[in-house]
């Protein structure tokens, strides 16, 4: 009742609250919000999330070191492989464990790959909730597709790939497998034009998206928001070229930045960083070299997980994940399993402007902010 | 070129263009490409990994497994239940009494099929798992669980020949090291 009188008092009975999900099909996934309307206009938005909340950090204390590795999938469901590739640099942190070159090789590989396939899907969606029905994304997964069979045939599965491994990956790419990523870069180009002459200029989108949900560089700095909606706001900042964890200091790419920081610019940062992967794709499948993909001193712990008990410490480790700063802060007490293990998710953190990015604009435009954001409920969640 | 509605027409361009070829390219080049399941099936990619099976020499009595129960206690999930199987005189066979493995909570992960030191515990390409009810109906028993080495050469022909190398290797290692104890 004193939440009614108070509606009442302020905006003179004019705002009329909406509540969007956690079924509805643009939050992608099980997200709510709760937002007050005058009219179409925004007044305030309060966002609820929790829905998909599976315990993961809980789950982790419990299970040794190599046991969290299938789970660390579940965070990001769309690219896992970043999601591996952080927890991995993490314990290999934490345990001082050195990665062979081609494993690193390897690794680089298929991370870009994941951010190639994220990127892609994140548009389709984009442009999906904008009422571009199904066209763009069913572009987009054609392309996807092929790199989730590559992503088959290397790790055993499609999405939950369970690839990486402290000291290296699980299986090497063969002769095959490289030709076939060669294959996929070499005519990613021609779609990425395709996609390009079908949404870059095109009108609609434009009018829909442009000057939409600008979000100011200092707010985004200040609430520590990462990854493509950061640099859309013309922030440069890349954990790839900043930290140059694994090997990425010896490639030679750059970071796309964008103007406004607006609906558009988001999007059109993600197309050119796929182009961005493709450039260090094209530089590791040149530069890969021959030789072990295990530590030989991680190979035992292999046959027996429980074998590794890191001394105890603390590490943080982070990846550039396709939606931004994805960190794992473990804390060993020097037994199998970590004594505290705590995800940053970059998908949770993007969020918390969602309300600031809508203020003042169309109901049907919040949808297209949310899209613009590029979250995964599991990693919001989790 | 800064007609309003170029953008429009030029996008309408590639969709159209990509709805009348599609009827000529190859499916790999954006062609169709829908596989009609199941009449329909796609080739089975050899790494692909679903739920694990338990791999038997010759005839199921000769099963590899030796109950130690490393992989019911690595699984993550922990849809792995091993009882050992005794003899006559309480001492344990090296062998499971009971194997279960429960279908709802495993998430294919493929860490039994790391740990396991005795090459017994392998993933399956069988996807097409029901059951009437959640409960029982996904939980699968030893019996059949249990799968010919032949059927696993021949759903992953490359893994399964590496490891039947290593096993004649051990097994000729073995004898070599007990021969010369036989005469003394």
């Amino acid at each position: 009742m004193t939440n009614i009188a108070e509606t009442k008092n302020t905006d003179a009975g004019q705002t009329l609250e909406v509540n969007f999900g956690p079924q509805h099909p643009s939050t992608h996934g099980v997200f709510r919000m709760t937002v007050q309307l005058e009219g179409e206009k925004i007044r305030g938005l309060k966002p609820v999330f929790g829905y998909l909340h599976r315990n993961h950090e809980q789950i982790a204390e419990n299970l040794p070191y190599a046991a969290i590795m299938p789970y660390t999938d579940r965070l990001d469901y769309v690219n896992a492989l970043s999601n591996n590739f952080g927890y991995a640099l993490t314990i290999e942190k934490l345990a001082a464990i050195e990665v062979p070159e081609r494993a690193e090789y390897i690794r680089v590989i298929m991370a870009e790959l994941a951010r190639i396939v994220n990127h892609v899907a994140v548009i389709g969606f984009m442009l999906n909730d904008l009422g571009a029905f199904f066209t763009p994304l069913l572009y987009a997964f054609r392309e996807r597709e092929r790199i989730l069979d590559l992503f088959e045939e290397v790790t055993g599965s499609r999405l939950m790939n369970n690839y990486f491994r402290f000291g290296g990956v699980k299986r090497d790419l063969t002769g095959q497998n490289l030709a076939a990523i060669r294959k996929i870069v070499s005519r990613f180009p021609a779609f990425l034009k395709e996609f390009e002459a079908l949404l870059t200029k095109n009108e609609i989108l434009c009018m829909r998206c442009q000057n939409i949900g600008i979000l100011s560089a200092e707010a985004a700095t200040n609430a520590g928001i990462t990854g493509p909606v950061l640099r859309a706001s013309g922030v440069n900042y890349d954990i790839r070229k900043v930290d140059g964890y694994s090997i990425y200091n010896r490639f030679d790419f750059k970071i796309p930045l964008g103007q406004k920081g607006d609906v558009y610019d988001r999007f059109y940062v993600r197309l050119l960083e796929i182009r961005e992967s493709l450039k260090i794709l094209d530089q590791a499948l040149a530069a890969i070299p021959t030789g072990e993909i295990m530590n030989k001193k991680s190979l035992p712990m292999l046959k027996m997980p429980r074998n590794l008990k890191p001394p105890a410490g603390e590490a943080y480790g982070r990846v550039e994940s396709p939606k931004g700063e994805l960190g794992f802060y473990v804390v060993s007490d020097g037994t199998p399993q970590p004594w505290r293990y705590h995800v940053r998710a970059p998908s949770l953190i993007n969020l918390t402007l969602l309300e600031e990015m809508c203020l003042g604009q169309k109901i049907a435009d919040a949808i297209i902010i949310l899209g613009s954001i590029d979250i995964v409920l599991g990693e919001t969640d989790r | 070129m800064t007609v309003f509605g170029w953008g429009i027409l030029k996008g309408l361009w590639v969709t159209l263009k990509n709805f009348l070829t599609s009827y000529f390219r190859k499916p790999d080049e954006g062609g169709i490409f829908t596989v009609q399941y199941p009449e329909e099936r796609e080739k089975e990619i050899e790494n692909f990994r679903n739920f694990p099976f338990l791999v038997y020499d010759g005839t199921p009595e000769k099963i590899r497994c030796v109950a130690c129960g490393i992989c019911e206690r690595e699984c993550p999930p922990k849809c792995i239940h091993i009882e050992m199987e005794l003899d006559g005189t309480g001492k344990p066979a090296r062998k499971p009494a009971v194997f279960d493995i429960d279908h709802a909570l495993c998430m294919n992960c493929g860490m039994c099929e790391d740990v396991c030191p005795f090459d017994s515990i392998f993933m399956d390409h069988v996807f097409e798992v029901t059951a009437p009810e959640r409960a029982e109906g996904l939980v699968r028993h030893k019996e059949t669980l249990l799968k010919p080495n032949e059927y696993f050469q021949k759903i992953r022909p490359v893994a399964a020949s590496i490891i039947d190398q290593k096993r004649k290797a051990a097994e000729e290692k073995k004898k070599a090291a007990s021969a010369p104890q036989g005469p003394q």
